[in-house]
């Protein structure tokens, strides 16, 4: 089936090269940082993870959204999900190969990375992370790919691929909770020390990735003969209201213990990250960015009338792809970094060479969606044009 | 069974490789599971169950005496001098009473003596390391005899995960190639030097501890900083301790840090 993603338009190769491009620049900034160290980045001794880690947490989230299409098409057979699951399955697999790049790109001894499995260690989460998502990424490569190649057949998947579908669904619920985990289990970062740290990164990860979909089903539709469904789209539309409303209650969980508490080791990071301490406040204009964005989003979303106009529900996705996008890929990681173990205040942002390897894993994931998506649609136009 | 001249070198071939492989094999499981130190322990070797300081804050006077320390440690251990303060990398320093203690330092209207005071921060080697329950692969580790927290930065992979999990800031990592930075005249040829991209810390002398000596820190604080077994009732830390009022760095973490501050003012304490 690749073959379909060797031949296309002028527009699709020129945005193959562009990418290619991309991908270019990145490798060559992450050379640099593989041959001086990880002191190309904004990190430091205070803030030792920045927005590699975050690009990472994001993603986990957008990989494990696809279940949000599984389930009701699966477990609810919700037919009209039939033509789209697909996508999700596919955006999963850019999204988990994007994680593993962003961690190789953090790591700061990359060639030895093999240890992680030389010298298993399960009480570190990493380990368990490390497996859920190969695992996540093995289940969702077989499954869209054996789906796809029977739906080009004109025939039913084979029967070993369903148990496979039904084992993806806690699987997608286990990669998001392992990445939870990552950070809610460490004495003495106040803003990670949280119980509703795994329920937040579903819920966010359940509004932003099919937030994402959305995007990408209209444009599939408006660059392609195949249409993933009205219907559909809309359908995902109301798991993305209800997803987001639920991230956005959980968030304000956090608030009423932090500040009803009054304990200032919880209160500081809120303060950081929203108001500034001491002057420091780097921060401060993207997280109530990310706030107004969410609100936006939110009031667009909450009203049917709206949502059901296509070219208003993909401007509220953008907003609130957004908005998650700095909340859990930037803020999420630098409060728990910001005030230190001293209380003392070192602020982190990202440098030019960071930002451009950032891209070109970006780049790299959209690079294999666009390839995958490529397959997937030629096989859905082929259908559409045996069913005429 | 006849067999050709061809299928007899064959089979006599793969039975060779074999067999010279599968010896090579054995020899090679007997080598590595002799013990990693390959001579046999120096007698001199300070042994414990488990090591700790206690930190008498009381006979830091000047800041001299803190360089002292701070100097002993990190030349003999090669550590850099980095230009950048992002990218500093620290085994031992010196901290305000606010830094050391932030759970507590909120009172403002306390011993203004106190609040001014500086402390000497290391690794804590605490009894339950955050560090090494989440290294993902056990490149730091509880040495099972003595206690100590030790970091293998040959293994490390530079995850940084026991950054973020150290509650005492006590881990450097390599953000830069750490070599430029140590002091020709300085270095010390008999403890290896770093390379970029790996987490270094206090292993509370290890090396020293191996051929009877104490802690550099401690040999250099003229009695301000005493090493000793903590779970030895008669040893001089346990007496100092069940003699003076000590305080932990963040104890309620449960980590079980094993450096004690004695804040000074002696016996009515």
């Amino acid at each position: 089936m690749l073959e379909k993603a060797l031949s296309g338009s002028n527009r699709y190769w020129a945005w193959i090269f562009f990418l290619l491009a991309v991908i270019g620049v990145g490798f060559i900034a992450y050379m640099k940082q593989l041959n001086e160290g990880l002191g190309i980045t904004g990190l430091s001794r205070d803030v030792s993870w920045g927005l590699y880690i975050g690009q990472f947490t994001f993603l986990v989230g957008v990989a494990a959204s696809a279940v949000m299409l599984v389930i009701p098409y699966y477990l609810h057979d919700f037919k009209k999900f039939g033509k789209i699951v697909i996508l999700g399955e596919f955006l999963a697999v850019s999204a988990v190969i994007m994680c593993v790049l962003f961690i190789m790109a953090d790591m700061g001894q990359p060639m030895r990375v093999a240890n992680i499995l030389l010298h298993p260690t399960p009480g570190s989460i990493v380990f368990w992370d490390v497996v859920v998502l190969n695992g996540y990424l093995l289940l969702n490569l077989i499954i869209g790919w054996t789906t796809l190649g029977a739906d080009r057949k004109g025939v039913k998947p084979p029967d070993w691929v369903k148990p496979l579908i039904y084992l993806s669904i806690p699987w997608a619920v286990s990669i998001h909770t392992v990445t939870a985990f990552l950070y809610a289990g460490i004495p003495g970062r106040h803003f990670w020390l949280t119980a509703v740290m795994a329920a937040r990164f579903l819920a966010s990860a359940f509004a932003g990735g099919p937030a994402l979909l959305i995007i990408l089903a209209l444009l599939v539709r408006k660059f392609s003969k195949f249409d993933p469904g009205t219907e559909a789209i809309q359908a995902i539309g109301k798991i993305v209201t209800y997803a987001m409303f639920a991230n956005v209650f959980l968030l304000g969980l956090e608030f009423f213990t932090a500040f009803y508490s009054n304990i200032p080791g919880h209160m500081h990071p809120f303060q950081y990250l929203y108001a500034g301490i001491d002057g420091h406040d780097k921060l401060v204009p993207l997280m109530w960015t990310s706030s107004i964005l969410a609100v936006v989003a939110l009031a667009i979303l909450v009203f049917p009338n709206l949502r059901r106009n296509e070219g208003i529900l993909a401007f509220a996705c953008v907003a609130l792809f957004s908005s998650l996008w700095i909340d859990k890929g930037f803020g999420l990681i630098i409060g728990g970094f910001v005030p230190n173990m001293f209380e003392g205040v070192t602020e982190y942002w990202p440098t030019m060479l960071e930002a451009l390897i950032t891209l070109g894993v970006w780049a790299t994931g959209f690079l294999l969606l666009t390839v995958l998506y490529k397959v997937a649609i030629a096989v859905r136009e082929e259908d559409a044009a045996v069913e005429h | 069974m006849s067999m050709n001249r061809r299928q007899f070198i064959t089979v006599a071939g793969i039975s060779t490789v074999l067999g010279v492989g599968s010896a090579s094999v054995i020899i090679g499981l007997g080598k590595s599971s002799l013990e990693a130190a390959q001579i046999s322990p120096d007698p001199r070797a300070l042994k414990a169950k488990r090591w700790g300081f206690v930190v008498d804050v009381s006979k830091l006077a000047s800041d001299e005496d803190y360089r002292k320390c701070i100097d002993a440690c990190h030349d003999i251990h090669n550590v850099p001098n980095n230009p950048n303060p992002m990218h500093e990398v620290k085994w031992i320093w010196k901290d305000t009473y606010e830094h050391t203690f932030p759970n507590v330092a909120e009172d403002k209207i306390m011993n203004v003596e106190l609040q001014e005071k500086n402390f000497l921060l290391f690794c804590n080697h605490c009894a339950n390391p955050a560090c090494v329950r989440v290294c993902p692969t056990k490149a730091t580790f509880k040495r099972k005899s003595d206690g100590i927290v030790m970091q293998d930065m040959h293994r490390c992979i530079g995850c940084r995960f026991c950054m973020a999990a150290c509650p005492f800031g006590a881990r450097s990592f390599n953000y830069v190639d750490p070599r430029p930075n140590i002091a020709k005249e300085k270095q010390n040829k008999t403890f290896p030097t770093r390379m970029i991209g790996v987490v270094e810390k206090c292993t509370a002398c290890y090396e020293r501890l191996a051929i009877g000596q104490q802690p550099a820190c401690a040999e250099a604080s003229n009695g301000a900083i005493v090493f000793g077994d903590l779970e030895d009732p008669d040893s001089e830390i346990r007496k100092l301790i069940s003699e003076k009022y000590t305080i932990r760095r963040k104890p309620e973490l449960g980590t079980q840090p094993g450096i004690y501050y004695v804040i000074g003012g002696g016996e009515h304490a």
